[in-house]
């Protein structure tokens, strides 16, 4: 009998998964963590009165996005780096999403010159070292990394992740191939394990003795902060935004794009709008600890407190360029194995 | 006269033309990733071969090894030791010993890492124990490495050796095994030389399921970052952006697969014997004396422990922790989706199978064999390369459909297929074809070839015949076959991802989103949920092989 009623509960939800056709209703594929972007669909979704779909998946969107074609449901769809969002582009799956707002509330360099992405969030891949046996003013850039005296002593995630792609990228633009993959190797020289977890588990692993010094997405730290089970690794590491002698800290974005057959057009732009706006802007800040695009969003305590740095200010679309490169430069020098 | 009528009658055509369907189906999906395969975008190869091939062929093998050893060693082991013997808790622990099963290897990969790992509480009480501070004060070993894996999924693996063998075993008519005794021959020589050989072919088809399983898994692998091939097919489709390189190292993968079935199948011809299970007797258990009672135990005891009992209080005592988090009405839904979308794809691939395997056994021929292999092959893809295949090959379907109808009739059917939960359930069946088949043909291979002689001499229709005699026959086979492949698409997770329609979420989709966070806490009532969903099936399967052995044993 329970049985009975939850199949028939299922095919209900599953004729309603299939079928919602409500008078306002806008559909989003998410390469973004839903617990990252849901209070800001709610939000939207309590103030326009518009329903939001959503399909959260890292892998095989865009070639979903290619085989629906002209019948895609996609409406608006969500990246974590610029690299997602150029290959979106590219693959001629975008359209420009013209708006005043849009304009207005984005920096320029946050946004594709076509207007076919946006950048809602920026973030810095900032250094963390530990505060008891790390001694302010010890490192202060990326190239330090690669120094022989950090032996044993650093941790990052995988060498294939997008956040390190990217700023092997950034490397490559700078320093050119033959140097970036000098750097790189030294850096897995250095490395105290072999390259594992996300970015909050290196902060845990300084905490824990297994390192000293760590390379992490700054937000990451902010969310751990505001976790109580998380704070005493937090604290137990300080910030360094490194290069701020010269070219600045890494950065990257968060972004959206209108999908090219978007069937809701109207709800879509209503939608990005919205994420662009103060109200949306500042949820970003103060939930995920990132920083808005938007200027005069004010940051959330945590963030605010780690003070004003200099940031890279590389074209996104050259770390975009050199990502295949970079990922290849992984492989070469080993760095995960 | 007989054999005129067989062949004029059109049912004998149906399952010919019902194995070629499926085998259409199943590798469309294949087919189209191999297509993907010669266009990459760029040519990978000499950048792999350079670097990292080596390392994950080197790695696969190592793990897929491993696993084998530790899921044949503990599997057959176990399973000989519950159908011989008869020691304390025998009964008990023949079920038991099932339920590692219902874990996936996702799960209890992140269990045992929180456990173990340094901020874990075994570690943390060492150090309390003994004054250490940090890491590098002590030496533990590394959970996230190449052994933990091999023990972690061997641990849940290892059932699919268990059933097969312990299916066999019970199967086994005891006579070989008293001659063998009579002729003064020790337990373990009788095992060795009757029982074993007996038992290979279905020890081969546990043994390469769970290897498959293991070539396939990324979960486990890229949570304790060891490069296997699946880890390097996923860089070079994201990271690299070069979906036709991924195809072409799932090429490779594929043959691995191919190695794995092409054992089986030529195990299983070696070794065909035949079994009236209709005149199955009960064995008598030799009772164990003194130590080895205790011994026996101890060793069926162990898988059950570390396999099921020590995560499962890991899991409870978080479920209960986190439960208001975690018990929202969305909940209940993402149970009822898992539960429907699993138990439809179980219940087609099985009768798929049954059909096929029914098709093979009425006409012998190697196109047959050749097509039923092509229905398997889809197991041997990783879900979500599985999954591109299917968005790209149902894609091109709905768009055609959508286009005809446009010119014809000036209406748009849109996205028929492709938009809902049906494309999940295909991948599901696509995805574990290979194991309904496997346990399908197994009991089919025991059913002696004169039942269908003597069906047919009585003028009887192979559907007939099937239907009365085959199908009571291969009754428990079957069972077994839905129970795996219900369990395995519970726990599927990257095909569901990709395939799921808008706002339909199973369990499986549901703990990935909490523990790609590693706030594995809150995952751990969605995992509770999975690990208890495999359950009920494995208690039901416990009931009906006991069952169905009774009752054959009715004079009949």
């Amino acid at each position: 009998m329970k049985l009975k009623s939850l199949l028939a509960g299922s095919i209900v939800s599953l004729v309603l998964a299939s079928g919602t056709h409500a008078a306002g209703e806008v559909n989003v594929y998410s390469y973004r963590q839903q617990e990252l972007i849901q209070p800001m669909i709610d939000a939207f979704s309590a103030r326009h009165d518009i329903d939001v779909n959503v399909i959260f998946a890292k892998k095989g969107m865009l070639e979903k996005l290619m085989s629906e074609g002209a019948n895609s449901p996609a409406d608006v769809l969500f990246t974590v780096d610029i690299g997602r969002l150029s290959d979106l582009k590219n693959a001629g799956l975008t359209q420009p999403a013209n708006s005043a707002v849009l304009d207005q509330n984005i920096p320029s360099q946050m946004r594709d010159a076509d207007s076919h992405w946006f950048g809602l969030t920026s973030r810095a891949r900032i250094i963390v070292a530990s505060r008891d046996r790390v001694e302010k003013g010890a490192v202060t850039s990326y190239e330090q990394l690669a120094d022989s005296r950090f032996k044993g002593l650093i941790c990052t995630r995988s060498g294939k992740h997008p956040y390190m792609v990217a700023l092997t990228a950034s490397m490559i633009s700078v320093h050119g191939e033959v140097e970036a993959e000098k750097w790189l190797a030294g850096v897995r020289d250095n490395l105290a394990r072999k390259p594992q977890s996300n970015d909050r588990g290196q902060v845990k692993a300084i905490k824990e003795g297994e390192c000293d010094i760590a390379v992490i997405n700054h937000y990451y730290l902010a969310l751990m902060l505001a976790n109580p089970e998380q704070k005493p690794a937090a604290d137990s590491i300080y910030v360094i935004f490194p290069n701020q002698e010269d070219r600045g800290t890494h950065m990257n974005i968060s972004g959206m794009a209108m999908a090219r057959h978007a069937p809701n057009r109207d709800n879509a732009l209503k939608l990005m709008e919205f994420l662009a706006s103060d109200a949306a802007q500042q949820m970003y800040a103060e939930l995920n600890g990132e920083y808005p695009v938007k200027n005069g969003i004010p940051l959330s305590s945590d963030v605010r407190q780690w003070g004003d740095f200099k940031r890279d200010s590389l074209d996104l679309d050259e770390v975009a360029k050199h990502r295949a490169e970079a990922s290849k430069m992984a492989d070469r020098v080993n760095y995960d194995g | 006269m007989e054999r005129a009528r067989a062949r004029l009658h059109y049912g004998a055509d149906v399952w010919q033309l019902s194995v070629a369907v499926a085998a259409v189906v199943a590798a469309l999906p294949v087919i189209t990733i191999l297509g993907l395969s010669f266009s990459p975008a760029e040519n990978i190869w000499p950048h792999l071969i350079e670097t990292a091939l080596p390392r994950y062929v080197g790695n696969t093998l190592i793990l897929v090894v491993g696993v084998g050893v530790a899921v044949f060693l503990t599997g057959v082991t176990t399973a000989y030791l519950v159908t011989t013997f008869e020691f304390p808790f025998r009964r008990q622990l023949e079920f038991l010993l099932l339920l590692p099963f219902a874990f996936p290897s996702y799960v209890i990969a992140y269990l045992y890492t929180d456990l173990l790992e340094f901020s874990g509480p075994v570690q943390g009480l060492l150090r309390h124990l003994f004054g250490w501070e940090l890491a590098r004060d002590y030496w533990f070993p590394e959970i996230r490495s190449m052994g933990g894996a091999i023990l972690l999924m061997g641990l849940v693996l290892y059932p699919y050796v268990y059933l097969m063998a312990r299916a066999s075993f019970l199967e086994q008519s005891p006579h070989y095994r008293d001659a063998c005794r009579l002729m003064g021959r020790s337990h373990f020589r009788t095992f060795l030389f009757v029982s074993l050989p007996v038992a290979r072919p279905a020890v081969a088809i546990g043994v390469a399921l769970a290897l498959m399983e293991t070539i396939n898994d990324i979960g486990t692998v890229e949570f304790f970052s060891i490069q296997t091939l699946s880890v390097g097919l996923f860089d070079v489709w994201l990271n690299m952006n070069n979906l036709g390189g991924a195809a072409q190292i799932s090429m490779v993968t594929l043959t691995f697969i191919l190695i794995l079935i092409g054992m089986e199948y030529s195990g299983r011809r070696k070794a065909r014997f035949y079994q009236s299970s209709g005149r199955f007797t009960p064995t008598d258990r030799v009772t164990l004396a003194g130590g080895f009672k205790w011994g026996a135990s101890l060793l069926c005891l162990l898988p059950v422990l570390f396999g099921f009992l020590v995560p499962m209080v890991v899991l409870v005592g978080n479920s209960v922790a986190y439960f208001d988090q975690s018990w929202t009405p969305a909940f209940r839904s993402y149970a009822a989706n898992s539960l429907f979308v699993s138990l439809t794809a179980a219940i087609c691939c099985t009768v798929l199978a049954v059909m096929i395997s029914y098709a093979k056994r009425l006409h012998h021929g190697n196109v047959l064999l050749a097509l039923s292999r092509v229905v398997s092959m889809g197991y041997a893809v990783p879900g979500s390369v599985l999954a591109v295949g299917i968005v790209v090959s149902l894609g091109w379907i709905d768009n055609s459909l959508d286009g005809l109808f446009r010119d014809r009739f000036g209406f748009s059917t849109g996205l028929l297929l492709s938009g809902s939960a049906f494309s999940i359930i295909l991948a599901y069946v696509i995805r574990f074809m290979a194991i309904s088949i496997g346990n399908v043909d197994s009991s089919f291979s025991k059913v002696s070839t004169s039942i269908d002689m003597a069906s047919r001499t009585l003028g009887y229709t192979p559907l007939k015949t099937l239907r009365l005699y085959h199908l009571p026959l291969i009754k428990s086979g079957a069972l077994t076959a839905v129970l795996i492949v219900f369990v395995d698409c519970m726990k599927e997770l990257p095909a569901t991802l990709l395939l799921r329609p808008f706002n339909f979420e199973t369990l499986a989709t549901h703990i990935y989103q909490a523990a790609s966070d590693e706030q594995i806490e809150r995952a751990a009532l969605g995992a509770l949920f999975i690990v208890l969903a495999g359950l009920i099936p494995v208690i039901l399967i416990s009931r009906t092989i006991s069952s169905s052995r009774q009752l054959s044993r009715r004079p009949g």
